[in-house]
């Protein structure tokens, strides 16, 4: 559309950038799935301008709880805010404000099949923007896309025709289109190889960095909760057993927390971390040997 | 209300500034890129210093237009500068959309590509048509290979659980049938002959084909949908690996099932066809019920009947081979099930309906007309 239209356009909500300190405030949350429970009596707060790892075993509802946040999954009880509107209980037409200041990365990438990975990513941009243009619109997608780290060419591929690796970059494109304040990665390292997944972290932090987002990472990586959480979330019965900064975590002396962090896989990666660190590959004091980048 | 991006132009000694304001956000711009795309003149300076905020989208329009005149930028804020820095090392030439070729090319690329794919289709069928029936002989071979409980499973699905939809099918066809063919033959005063017209058009006919028609579009389509399905999730490469032959496990059941069932639906259609068709007799000719069922058994020949059940089986197989067929073509994404799905629905109704007019010919020249 060349033109734009002014009447239909002023119906959307206005965007502001959120300016409390916490996106998201989950308080007393419960959702169970016929008998089985999933969460019981959760709180947890997420600061502005942080990447928190969510971790727990599986089965925890990790998952569940990125879902209940963005209103895929309606709980039981409790309240969920995101950017200071509850929208477990809100109307449609009120969550639409708040829709379009986040993006969602799932598993598999979720990308629609039947477009190309450009489509894809427009796809947010014209539900949401109606008046930009076309020429526009195809500007914007060839950048998101080498945003995502995708190779230039892969604009106009089709998901079928994109490895796994490249599913997840597109979904990040996707997730990315319409400059969020909030970003939804769910298992974004899952399936890569090591270094795949390695240049995913980077690529995240940076992101994350440059355009000030808020980042919600569920992951299983510990490589990635070393290298670029500032603050780590587990779930563990029911809840969330604990929040902070890894050496946090391990002083609340929490059995489950103790042997995720204390496990051989954890030393490993704790070690590849201070190598990186001596090397000065990452910056020292920046991430999580700090006990709080934020300073509260 | 919305808050817009908006510009103004100020000359000064013959060079031209573009001072932007307001938010320069993906929610704001939309006003203001094609102002800044329509603009003529060349720009000198482009001014930021009275933008509120700023995102790539924005940062991405005014690099644009800076680049676009060879501008300098003033005033820029510091998040500004990292985003134009960005979004300019991330641009690209890439195509958005898979070009297309013109249309004098398209068209008959298209045919051609059709024509290919329906010669390859055919070729394929008979390919898979050939795997089943060694599949079958295998498990003849090998009885220990067969999947009793697969096969009683669809059995169920492809039959029991069809009847009542045939059966509310045939019976309304039946009715139709009596009552159209009852005021047409009233012209002559042979309304009598409205028994030979439903036993004789159903047991032939009408009966099997319209059974075969229900089973393609509800089991045909089913076939295609769940093999399909489960070639996109690797379900079938797994089986592979695990060394059950697909063919046996999944094909072999289901087709066994059409060619088995089809002809106990057929004849239950023509039977409760031939009851709705009695009902309508004793309604609005005045010949009692169970006259009617009585007089079916003297016009009918025994041949009637036969034609029907030969021709069932064979149409059941039509349906349930190219249900499997187009389920294992399957690949890619999930609008391929949709397509295959339609494709297995439309090819067997398409060849069933072929195949009964030649039965129709060559069961006449044999002398059971």
């Amino acid at each position: 559309m060349s033109t734009p239209a002014p009447a239909e356009a002023e119906d959307l909500p206005e965007t502001e950038r959120f300016e409390g300190e916490y996106p998201i405030r989950i308080h007393d949350l419960r959702t169970s799935f016929g008998e089985q429970v999933v969460h019981e009596h959760l709180d947890l707060e997420v600061r502005r301008g942080e990447i928190l790892g969510v971790v727990g075993g599986s089965g925890t509802g990790k998952s569940v709880l990125m879902r209940a946040i963005i209103g895929l999954q309606v709980p039981d009880e409790g309240t969920i805010e995101v950017f200071g509107q509850d929208i477990t209980r809100a109307e449609p037409d009120e969550v639409i404000g708040v829709r379009n200041r986040w993006g969602v990365l799932f598993q598999g990438g979720a990308l629609f099949s039947t477009l190309t990975v450009a489509e894809n990513v427009q796809v947010p941009l014209k539900q949401f923007y109606p008046e930009l243009s076309q020429e526009l619109l195809d500007e914007i997608a060839r950048y998101k896309v080498v945003f995502g780290g995708l190779p230039e060419d892969a604009a106009n591929k089709y998901p079928s025709e994109l490895s796994g690796g490249m599913r997840k970059r597109a979904g990040l494109a996707r997730a990315l289109a319409l400059d969020p304040e909030l970003l939804f990665l769910d298992e974004p390292t899952a399936g890569l190889d090591p270094i795949a997944a390695a240049k995913f972290d980077d690529l995240t932090r940076e992101l994350a960095d440059r355009l000030g987002l808020t980042v919600f990472l569920i992951t299983h990586d510990l490589d990635t909760l070393y290298a670029i959480c500032d603050r780590v979330a587990v779930l563990a019965d029911h809840k969330v057993v604990g929040v902070g900064t890894i050496p946090e975590l391990l002083e609340s002396g929490h059995p489950w927390i103790e042997e995720y962090f204390n496990g051989p896989r954890a030393r490993a990666a704790q070690g590849t971390h201070k190598a990186a660190l001596a090397k000065g590959t990452a910056e020292a004091g920046k991430y999580l040997d700090n006990t709080d980048p934020q300073g509260s | 209300m919305r808050e817009w991006a908006e510009h103004s132009i100020h000359e000064a000694g013959g060079s031209l500034t573009v001072a932007i304001s307001g938010p320069l956000r993906v929610s704001s711009i939309g006003k203001l890129d094609p102002q800044l795309r329509a603009m003529e003149e060349p720009v000198q300076t482009v001014d930021l210093s009275e933008v509120t905020e700023v995102d790539t989208v924005g940062a991405w329009v005014v690099q644009r237009f800076v680049e676009a005149n060879n501008a300098t930028v003033v005033g820029a804020s510091e998040q500004a500068r990292v985003l134009m820095e960005s979004v300019r090392e991330a641009q690209s030439s890439a195509d958005v959309k898979r070009p297309r070729l013109p249309f004098f090319t398209r068209v008959p690329e298209f045919t051609g590509e059709k024509v290919v794919h329906w010669f390859q289709g055919v070729y394929g069928m008979f390919g898979f048509l050939g795997a089943v029936i060694i599949a079958f002989f295998g498990t003849i071979r090998h009885p220990g290979r067969f999947r009793g409980l697969a096969l009683v499973r669809q059995m169920e699905m492809v039959g029991v659980s069809s009847l009542p939809i045939i059966g509310l099918m045939s019976f309304l066809i039946g009715i139709v049938i009596a009552q159209q063919g009852a005021v047409q033959l009233q012209q002559f005063g042979a309304e009598t002959l409205t028994v030979n017209l439903v036993g004789r058009i159903t047991l032939r006919e009408l009966g099997v084909l319209m059974t075969a028609i229900m089973v393609a579009g509800r089991s045909g389509s089913a076939f295609a949908a769940q093999i399909g399905t489960m070639k996109l999730t690797e379900e079938v490469d797994a089986m592979r690996t695990i060394g059950v032959a697909p063919i046996e496990a999944l094909v072999l059941p289901r087709i066994l099932a059409a060619v088995l069932m089809m002809p106990l639906l057929g004849f239950f259609s023509s039977v409760v066809a031939i009851i709705g068709g009695a009902v309508i007799g004793d309604v609005m000719l005045g010949i009692p019920f169970l006259t009617f069922l009585a007089r079916i058994q003297e016009v009918v020949p025994l041949h009637d009947f036969y034609v029907g059940m030969v021709k069932a089986p064979v149409f059941g197989l039509i349906v349930a081979v190219s249900g499997c067929h187009q389920g294992m073509l399957v690949k890619g994404n999930a609008e391929e099930v949709g397509l295959r799905t339609t494709q297995a629905v439309v090819q067997a109704i398409f060849m069933v309906i072929v195949l009964d007019a030649f039965f129709a010919v060559f069961f006449t020249e044999i002398g059971w007309g």
